[in-house]
């Protein structure tokens, strides 16, 4: 019910609108593009570092093709900071050969392993974040669809991007209310409120769920949900499409053959 | 198309031994208008889940236009009786506005073009057509009724019911609803304890209390009666009266049954 515009940057937020060549690309294409793109990058010896200035260069021209500016790029890569963290302490921690650098002994299998993981971690995230900036979550649902995900994980993943504007409603009018008759929680054990909200929140989002069921039950749903999106990709898109994979692969057998 | 309906001797008690439906007798000509008018707990929305099959009759039976509602029809059923629930949340659960008016055609087999275009028609039919793209929870709460309705038109009804169609609607959604409800040709059942808009969109009413119908006639005899309606805990808004006097339109005088307020009396 109300409420249901405070949550635009909870679904739809990593959208930059647009109408590229990336953009109007069908979802499972790109869906499945990513996949192979990533998984020729972490097939990729750590040693080939060409390798990976290639792949960077093709994650940067895909962003450019795409209209998505590189700097919202970089800020979106910020996720990956805390996994990077770990990364950081593997030239410290690992086993010798030692290197001196600016005067700290560093470990360089260590050194390799944080390389590594930075490197590849980093291509599969730009490339994520691509995709996210191209494509409505609904899109990415009907293609994921198309890919032949069970039609049942589709519909519970479009029911969570679905209701979860209206449950975090839920929640925010249950808090004004909670604060609006002057609780101020400042000790554990004054949470009790909370979590009984919580209970209350369970149950409400539980009902709402029964009714739902009654609404897909009177337009005649009778256990599986129909197939709606039949649109196949013309052969030009899949061709489009498939050019930063096959450059992905090749440049990964590339890197095994010539290290 | 329109179909009749008929309700007979229909009665049924929840599990905790609520008895919801006590005996409730009602037929509906094919494209007739109804109110169905009642307090809340009357039994209105247990009244609703009948009509479609969502539950089962514990004694006495539902017929829509000649088909008994039983498990045997329900498919057939559903397709005939369209129901607008009070809340567009729960009837909209589809991730895009075109996939959820979708739906239902989908379930009845249809795909492809002809799936498109009854999807398009649908929202044409609420004026929310250059809104197929958009996600359900991105549109208005009166949008999101609007489109709710044309959820249950793609399915071709031919009885539509709807649950307390203007609750949490502002007045410009509302009186939107109703120009909608107004050009659509089929019978309707409106449930509601909105008075004014029972008579707006209603020649007929019903009043519903205590799990039985308890009066039937033209909406304006019943709101009329003030007696009437404070036995079954409803009230006119204040100030709100209806009445039949003769008036003018350009230079034809004739009389017919009007809600005013009375800075209207004219």
């Amino acid at each position: 019910m109300g409420g249901g515009h405070l949550g635009h940057a909870g679904t739809d937020g990593l959208l930059i609108p647009g109408s590229t060549v990336v953009h109007r690309a069908p979802a499972q294409l790109k869906i499945a593009a990513l996949l192979v793109f990533v998984l020729a990058v972490v097939a990729t010896p750590r040693e080939a570092v060409w390798a990976f200035a290639v792949y960077a260069v093709v994650i940067v021209g895909v962003a450019l093709v795409a209209a998505v500016p590189v700097l919202t790029l970089l800020r979106r890569l910020r996720i990956e900071v805390p996994f990077l963290g770990f990364a950081l302490f593997l030239p410290l921690l690992g086993s010798s050969p030692r290197v001196q650098v600016l005067g700290v002994s560093l470990s360089q299998p260590g050194l390799w392993a944080a390389w590594n993981i930075v490197a590849k971690g980093t291509l599969g995230v730009s490339a994520s974040i691509i995709l996210a900036a191209t494509t409505p979550v609904a899109e990415l649902l009907q293609g994921l669809e198309r890919l032949h995900l069970p039609r049942a994980l589709t519909a519970i993943a479009g029911f969570m991007v679905r209701y979860l504007d209206v449950i975090v409603g839920e929640a925010n009018r249950m808090s004004i209310a909670r604060q609006s008759r002057g609780y101020d929680p400042r000790w554990l054990w004054q949470a009790r409120a909370l979590a009984s909200s919580a209970g209350t929140l369970f149950v409400r989002s539980f009902e709402r769920g029964e009714r739902v069921h009654l609404a897909m039950a009177s337009r005649g749903y009778a256990g599986s949900m129909p197939e709606l999106h039949r649109r196949v990709a013309t052969a030009n898109e899949r061709v489009a499409a498939a050019a930063v994979p096959l450059l992905a692969v090749s440049v990964c057998v590339a890197a095994h053959l010539v290290p | 198309m329109s179909a009749g309906l008929e309700i007979r001797a229909l009665r049924f008690a929840y599990p905790d031994g609520r008895e919801a439906l006590r005996g409730v007798d009602l037929a509906v000509a094919p494209g007739e208008r109804v109110a169905v008018l009642g307090p809340n707990g009357a039994g209105k929305t247990t009244l609703v889940l009948h009509l479609n099959g969502i539950l089962q009759p514990q004694a006495g039976e539902v017929v829509i236009g000649g088909l008994p509602v039983t498990k045997a029809n329900l498919a057939t059923i559903r397709q005939r009786v369209a129901i607008v629930f009070q809340d567009p949340d729960d009837q909209l659960f589809m991730p895009s506005v075109r996939d959820d008016v979708a739906f239902g055609p989908a379930n009845a087999g249809l795909r492809g073009v002809a799936l498109e275009e009854r999807v398009q028609q649908a929202l044409d039919g609420v004026g929310m057509g250059e809104h197929v793209d958009r996600a359900p929870h991105h549109l208005s709460f009166g949008q999101r009724r609007r489109v709710a309705v044309a959820t249950v038109l793609a399915m071709e009804p031919e009885l539509l019911v709807l649950d307390e169609p203007t609750s949490n609607l502002d007045p410009a959604a509302r009186r939107e609803l109703a120009e909608i409800l107004d050009t659509l040709d089929l019978t309707q059942l409106v449930v509601t304890h909105d008075l004014p808009y029972a008579l707006e969109l209603c020649p007929r009413a019903v009043i519903l209390d205590e799990g039985r119908i308890v009066a039937d006639g033209p909406t304006h005899e019943l709101l009329a009666d003030e007696d009437l309606l404070a036995r079954h805990r409803l009230e006119l808004p204040r100030g709100f009266q209806v009445h039949t006097h003769p008036h003018r339109h350009g230079r034809v005088v004739h009389a017919h049954p009007h809600g005013t307020e009375p800075p209207h009396h004219d």
